[in-house]
């Protein structure tokens, strides 16, 4: 018997034996290891994602069960088109790491190169996308029934509406995946578990199985002068405040951007040897509209639009039902994570969790009924809601400089936790926007 | 106590009446609830609370509860309940956790009476007791049920679900302790009133959220539930485990589930999403509702039977703002349009018939079946009323038996394999298939190929002999007398197949009517339909082997000719399709290109002097040379519909791979991708695995190629530990080591991997074709002899 196996031309042993002495060292991490392994071999590289999440196993193991189902599994979108659409979510955010990711996978999975070099090279279906991509990534209040309507308007490039809940699933998934991408980079205290080995900074190293480096993707920016400021005690100061400092981070950005041009030239001379080339592109050539950003939701006129109120649209009782009719099972994949996530044991305060869940949502304009928003000023600090304000509403690296934040009262694991309730509550923000946009225009 | 509520609450003289109709809300409904009395009825949601009074013609707002300049959430209900003992006493589940009495009776515009807000989330469930005045239950989103004494400022009991949240809570109509929750983890808990401490039992009824619950109103153990797994299921709660003992499967989540007063086994469900229409089912017939209502544009919140002892009226209140009375003479009854015949092929080829007993009754010359009683009759009850009931469906089953002999299927599988369908010049290819058929002794689709041929290819090569015997043939069969020879050339071959094949599917006709008529004993004829062999030769029966002799001998000096002429473009063409199934482009330069194919052919033909003809056509005038191949598509094509229909799909798809571009813009898509679905499933039930991917392969179909893309998982064994692989790629979960290391070299393969299905070991692929020819033991040294073929 004769199998071709050209797309799996990994140097398969090297790594397995490095990740193998890096997390077997612990007999108490072997559920990690093993997870890993299979992450290893399905993909070529333990992400550096899913090494961060290795402090919460039973989250990441229903984390990577979906990423696997929505990106590799049957569904009605053929593979290509799902990584893509995951660079162009990723790109939304300028997340680097994520959009090398998908454009290797995209380029393994058989995608055409030439899309890469940017949203026009792309088939117009796929170019349709990129408005829904826009107002979810940033505003996703704004999606509307109308949206739906267009891209599934029947024409040569209309859009099936399970093609569409794919591809809206993917699109929150990557979203939310940028927000922890970017919250872990923050932090400093993260010690790459392997270091590339040529020396270039792994975050521009595309996460190339083909490299054979299970790379771990620092921080672009080094971390930025601590600033301290007064207490704001209304939200939007804190934006004005994150304003500023994006403005202030933009000589270092300007600085890095100079680095980066170094580092492509060099990188593209590494690249050179390999089998699979990888054009560099910048991430914005797979959107339109750069300057379209999270604005504060409750500075938009009250009556123009409308709180989502969950107790009208929820999750559990409609989101769920929409999402496994059109795309099957992956409402009880989302759904496990969620719970999962909810379950996962860390805080001290069970009310935190809620709090961290609810104010996410707030900023997102989607609002309980039963919860009492003063709540979450007592609960949680101001540097705290500044911190998860930046990383759910500006996961931007190119933008927006590390925040700073005491870490010293959480541990490691707890620093991720919060992080993922913040991915979490984000994908699930964006999944009812779309999913009630979605109901809508079924009923029209 | 009861007694007295069942005393007034009995339909007395003063029958209740109305009609359907509907009043606009102002905003959308979460919850309705009814009056004792039947006459009023409460529509509360977010932004809505009012009482409203059936009157004969239409509904009339009487009350708007909604009071206050901006009304606090408190106002925003997501459930309400009527007290069903006190009528001026309401109560509400309000979104941000409270629990609200509302007293009619007040003097003030503002009728609130208690506020209860001992919940820490969304309340979803209010209750009252059936019989006692002042007990209120309520079950919250923070997993808690509470117990209100409506005397008293705060609660009186708490129960801990300790299962998430509540969604539904529902005393029971009988026991007067007892009462049910449902939880959003997909248990159900029974709890007697006076036991705070814990549930008395539990069980867990649906995977996913119950969303509700319903007790029959008089049978003391059965509690229906509803979940978002779109089930509702019936629960016998007499016995010592909750016996599960119906269940009907909607086909969307079960938002409210309502017995229906009056008839023990109706009860009316309405959906959370996607489904706007209210079922009413009868339990025991769970694949049909048995009446429909459709009136609502968006989802139906809220169901009530309108009087407790009257099975006529439900209200509905719904997302689109709607408020209905629907009167159950108007609903929609779903099994009037059920198409209540059945049809199934059993595993050795019997095939069941099931259809209304009427339809086949009705049929004077249905005789008994011979083999014994083969009728199932299958009766459903009567009633006395026709419309509270299931239309009086009674069908026969038939069962008909095939000889075991009579529906081999040897010539399908033997065809399938030996068909050449790509790879050689058109005409070989046609040759080929034409002697496969007629080795198989089917003479019909063998003359087909032949045809093909001659159509399709270079006129200049059909040398004299060639149709003669054919025309000579034909002009002697009495059917062929009257039909024109004017034509010319091969044309007239394609002619006669047409008019035969019309003649045939007549008689086919024939067939299956008197099928239908005699539907007992007319086996043969219907599977004579399947292959098509029986009636095949009735006309060319004994010209075969004649004209096949006689091609079979120009054979040799064709080939060369033709491949100049039809050169394999078509294929080599369909081939880069095949392997980029994304780049449409190619697709349709490829059929730009094809016209101009035969654009050249028909030059061709024209040049060409026909001699051939001289023999026949003595009396005939000179006919015109002008014969393109695209002039004999339509005949084809409907060869090929008429192939298909007949039930050999095979030589459809056959002769649609092997004409390729001649003929595959003349058949629609979906036609031609129904073709090939069938085939291959055909195929894949002969477990012709390679023929079938060979098809999809071929077709040029993308819905067709991308058959062979999914499902490409190959399960294998590791080398080490020769355990299955559960993982997906290489590393083997036991014991962490790489699978895909070549045994010879040791070092990881890249690229062709061979291995043995026996031991598992394997390698480069060159490595070990080495290997193995030195030695017949396997290169790791387990000991295994490998073969390699």
């Amino acid at each position: 018997m004769i199998i071709c196996t050209n797309k799996m031309e990994y140097p398969l042993r090297s790594q397995c034996q490095r990740v193998q002495k890096q997390v077997m060292v612990n007999s108490e991490k072997e559920r990690m290891s093993l997870l890993f392994m299979k992450a290893l071999v399905s993909r070529g590289s333990v992400d550096a994602v899913s090494q961060q999440m290795a402090s919460h196993p039973q989250y990441l193991e229903s984390f990577l069960r979906t990423q696997h189902y929505i990106l590799h599994m049957d569904g009605p979108l053929p593979l290509p088109y799902r990584h893509y659409i995951a660079i162009m979510a990723a790109a939304r955010h300028h997340c680097n790491y994520l959009v090398y990711l998908h454009s290797a996978q995209f380029l393994r999975v058989g995608g055409d190169p030439l899309w890469l070099q940017g949203l026009e090279a792309a088939p117009s279906r796929l170019r349709l996308l990129d408005h829904i991509n826009k107002v979810l990534a940033h505003q996703p209040w704004l999606t509307a029934c109308s949206h739906i309507q267009t891209l599934l308007k029947s024409g040569e490039q209309c859009w099936s509406l399970a093609e569409l809940v794919q591809a809206v699933v993917i699109l929150a998934h990557c979203h939310a995946l940028c927000s922890f991408v970017f919250g872990c980079d923050t932090d400093s205290n993260c010690v790459p578990l392997s270091k590339s080995p040529n020396g270039t900074p792994p975050t521009f190293c595309p996460f190339d199985a083909a490299n054979g480096n299970t790379n771990v993707p620092q921080s672009l920016a080094t971390p930025s002068e601590h600033i301290t400021r007064r207490r704001s005690l209304d939200s939007s100061r804190d934006v004005v405040c994150l304003k500023e400092r994006i403005q202030k981070s933009q000589e270092e950005r300007e600085k890095r951007e100079e680095r980066l041009v170094q580092t492509q030239t060099l990188h593209q001379t590494d690249m050179e040897e390999e089998e699979e080339t990888i054009c560099f592109t910048d991430p914005s050539c797979f959107i339109t509209d750069p300057e379209f950003c999270y604005e504060e939701f409750a500075h938009r006129e009250e009556d123009h639009f409308q709180v989502f109120r969950v107790q009208d649209y929820s999750w559990e009782d409609h989101g769920f039902s929409l999402v496994n009719r059109l795309y099957s099972d992956i409402g009880h994949l989302l759904d496990d994570r969620l719970r999962s996530v909810t379950t996962l044991p860390s805080f001290h305060n069970p009310d935190m969790k809620r709090a961290i869940w609810n104010y996410i949502h707030c900023v997102l304009g989607i609002r309980y009924d039963d919860y009492d928003y003063g709540e979450v000023n007592q609960l949680l600090e101001r540097d705290l809601k500044l911190y998860i304000k930046a990383v759910a509403c500006y996961p931007d690296a190119t933008k927006t400089p590390v925040c700073p934040l005491s870490w010293a009262v959480l541990k490691t694991s707890e620093r991720i936790h919060v992080n993922l309730l913040i991915m979490e509550a984000r994908l699930q923000a964006e999944l009812l926007y779309a999913l009630r946009a979605i109901t809508q225009y079924m009923i029209a | 106590m009861e007694k007295m509520s069942r005393v007034t609450t009995a339909l007395g003289s003063n029958a209740i009446s109305g009609r359907t109709m509907f009043c606009h809300l102002d905003a959308p409904a979460n919850a309705i609830s009814v009056c004792r009395d039947a006459m009023q009825v409460v529509v509360a949601g977010r932004n809505i609370f009012k009482i409203y009074a059936l009157e004969e013609e239409q509904f009339v707002e009487k009350l708007n509860l909604r009071v206050g300049r901006k009304p606090s959430l408190n106002f925003s209900c997501a459930d309400v309940m009527w007290h069903q003992m006190e009528e001026s006493l309401l109560a509400t589940a309000a979104t941000n956790g409270a629990v609200v009495t509302w007293n009619l009776g007040k003097p003030s515009r503002n009728k609130q009476d208690q506020l209860f807000t001992e919940h820490k989330r969304t309340v979803n469930k209010v209750c009252f007791h059936p019989t006692e005045v002042y007990m209120l239950l309520s079950g919250s989103q923070d997993g808690f049920m509470k117990c209100f004494d409506l005397r008293k400022k705060e609660s009186v009991s708490t129960f801990s679900g300790q299962s998430e949240s509540v969604r539904d809570v529902q005393f029971s109509m009988k026991d007067y302790f007892t009462f049910a929750a449902s939880f959003e983890n997909g248990n159900v808990q029974l709890w007697d009133i006076r036991r705070p401490d814990r549930y008395e039992r539990m069980f867990t009824a649906h995977t996913g959220p119950v969303f509700c619950c319903d007790w029959h109103p008089d049978d003391r153990g059965w509690l229906a539930t509803g979940g978002r797994d779109k089930m509702v299921k019936v629960w016998d709660m007499t016995t010592n485990r909750a016996k599960e003992i119906y269940c009907v499967q909607t086909i969307a989540s079960v938002a409210r589930v309502k017995w229906r007063p009056e008839r023990k086994f109706h009860l009316a469900t309405c959906s959370m999403m996607v489904d706007h229409n209210i079922y009413v089912w009868d339990i025991r017939r769970p694949f049909i509702p048995f009446a429909t209502f459709e009136e609502h544009k968006d989802v139906t919140t809220g169901i009530v039977w309108r009087h407790q002892h009257d099975p006529h009226f439900l209200l509905s209140g719904s997302k689109d703002s709607t408020l209905y009375q629907h009167m159950f003479k108007d609903a929609t009854r779903p099994v009037d349009k059920a198409n209540p015949e059945g049809l199934c092929f059993g595993l050795f080829g019997d095939l069941a018939f099931a259809a209304k007993e009427s339809l086949i009754s009705s049929d004077a010359n249905r005789k008994p079946y011979p083999g014994g009683d083969r009728r199932y009759p299958i009766f459903f009850f009567k009633k006395p009323d026709p419309t509270e009931q299931f239309a009086h469906v009674s069908s026969a089953l038939s069962v008909f038996e095939t000889d075991l002999d009579s529906n081999r299927m040897d010539w399908f599988v033997k065809t399938a394999q030996l068909y050449l369908l790509s790879g050689k010049p058109f005409a070989e290819l046609c040759d080929h298939n034409a002697k496969v058929a007629r080795e198989l002794k089917r003479p019909q689709v063998s003359t087909t190929w032949t045809m093909l041929r001659i159509m399709f290819s270079d006129p200049a090569n059909l040398t004299a002999p060639g149709p003669n015997p054919i025309l000579s043939k034909l002009g002697t069969l009495p059917l062929m007398n009257s039909f024109s020879m004017k034509e010319i050339g091969s044309g007239i071959g394609t002619e006669s197949r047409l008019e035969r094949s019309k003649g045939e599917s007549r008689q086919d006709n024939i067939h299956l009517e008197s099928g239908n008529l005699h539907l007992t004993n007319n086996n043969e004829e219907n599977e004579e339909t399947e292959g098509s062999e029986g009636q095949a030769e009735y006309m060319f029966g004994d010209a075969e082997l004649d004209d096949d002799d006689l091609y079979s001998m120009e054979h040799d000096n064709q080939t060369e000719e033709q491949e100049y002429i039809l050169p394999q473009e078509a294929f080599q063409l369909r081939h880069e399709i095949m392997d980029n199934p994304s780049a449409p482009e190619h697709l349709q330069q490829d059929k730009a290109d094809s016209p101009h194919v035969s654009g050249n052919e028909a030059e061709v033909t024209c040049l060409t002097p026909i001699e051939s003809f001289s023999l026949i056509s003595i009396s005939q005038p000179l006919f015109s040379p002008h014969l393109p191949a695209s002039f004999f598509c339509p005949i084809v094509r409907e060869m090929l519909s008429y192939y298909a229909e007949q039930g050999d799909v095979q030589m459809a798809v056959s002769v649609l791979i092997v004409l390729g571009d001649r003929i595959r813009k003349e058949i629609d898509d979906l036609t031609q991708e129904h073709w090939y679905m069938s085939y291959i499933d055909l195929l894949q039930r002969f477990e012709l695995w390679n023929v079938s991917n060979e098809v999809i392969k071929l077709s040029t179909c993308s819905a067709i190629t991308c058959l062979n893309q999914a499902s490409t998982t190959l399960h294998i064994n590791c080398s080490n530990c020769k355990r299955p692989m559960s993982n997906k790629g290489w590393i083997c979960d036991r014991c962490h080591q790489c699978a895909s290391v070549c045994a010879v070299c040791h070092h990881v393969v890249k690229g062709l991997f061979v291995w043995c299905q026996g031991c598992s070991h394997g390698g480069h692929l060159e490595h070990i074709m080495n290997w193995l020819k030195s030695s017949t033991h396997c290169p790791a040294g387990c000991g295994h002899l490998c073969e390699y073929t």
